[in-house]
């Protein structure tokens, strides 16, 4: 509102203190009111995102319900373990990457950007454990036509990945603003909402992880 | 007051990667059958409601939120459920 207070008041630095003031005490309240974390658009993307993905889920569990035999044997050629290394990946980088608007809302800006750099080096570790995982597949001459347990295998990771690539440009892009120093208690949407996308991209890990590695 | 912000992210990634190694071990152990599967799937949907809950931080987040992200988790998991159960006695023989 223009007029509230006196451009002397900005020149002098009190203007940005008096502003932040207000915003910090409620975040760091536990009686504060309920709040969704980020920006609520980028939910609404984010929830679109699950629907599409819910129903891939839906989709692959109808086709296996056809030939449950041939999905259990074709799941035999996949590498478990590197499944499970993903996983990990994933999950501790989404550990990584919440704590970092938790971080920058108790004021500890220097943190912020090494948590973020913690979850983007995890996020590169699962796309590179992703390329040797295909490269197997391929050199054994398996690929998305084998079968029709593989063309969901190829499907479903290919455009997962493509969100973990997605999701790892981001992280950097809200890593390149932590540095800069650019959230700090009063200013966590922009970094809210990019580690709401991040755990997006684990949460549909964990379902990919479910249905094509381990259920029997 | 860092640490008690901190603490419970730690106790939910502990849970989750514990909750993945149960789910491997029951895999490796070339045990089958719908009871099996069917924790496998309550294991996916616990990790998934600790995500949606401490990580995407909507455990406080307004009810409406709350509710879609958790509605979506429990209809998708109930879908998925569901037809495992009913794709035939192929699986629960072998």
């Amino acid at each position: 509102m223009p007029g509230q207070y006196p451009i002397g008041a900005a020149r002098t630095g009190t203007l940005p203190d008096a502003d932040a003031l207000p915003l910090s005490a409620a975040a760091r309240s536990s009686a504060s009111p309920r709040r969704l974390p980020g920006d609520r658009d980028v939910w609404i993307f984010i929830y679109a995102e699950l629907c599409a993905f819910g129903l891939f889920f839906v989709a692959y569990m109808v086709y296996r319900s056809d030939r449950v035999d041939l999905f259990n044997a074709s799941q035999l050629g996949l590498d478990r373990s590197l499944g499970a290394l993903n996983t990990i990946l994933l999950l501790t980088s989404s550990w990584a990457v919440a704590a970092a608007p938790r971080a920058a809302r108790l004021g500890r800006i220097v943190a912020v950007p090494r948590y973020l750099a913690f979850g983007i080096a995890l996020g590169l570790a699962f796309m590179v454990v992703k390329y040797f995982e295909y490269r197997a597949k391929l050199h054994a001459g398996i690929t998305i036509s084998t079968d029709m347990f593989y063309m969901f295998y190829f499907c479903l990771t290919g455009i997962h990945l493509m969100h973990v690539i997605a999701g790892t440009i981001i992280l950097i892009v809200i890593w390149l603003n932590a540095r800069a120093r650019l959230y700090h208690t009063g200013n966590t949407t922009g970094l809210e909402a990019g580690a709401s996308y991040w755990h997006m991209v684990d949460l549909l890990w964990i379902f990919l992880f479910a249905l094509l590695y381990l259920l029997r | 007051m860092t640490r008690s912000v901190l603490m419970p992210l730690q106790r939910t990634w502990l849970l989750v990667v514990g909750a993945t190694a149960v789910a491997l071990w029951m895999r490796e152990d070339r045990l089958a059958g719908f009871t099996i599967g069917a924790m496998t799937l309550a294991i996916a949907y616990a990790k998934a409601r600790l995500v949606i809950l401490d990580f995407m931080e909507l455990r406080h987040a307004p009810l409406l939120w709350r509710c879609l992200l958790e509605g979506w988790l429990l209809l998708v998991s109930s879908l998925i459920v569901t037809i495992y159960a009913s794709s035939g006695a192929a699986h629960h023989s072998l």
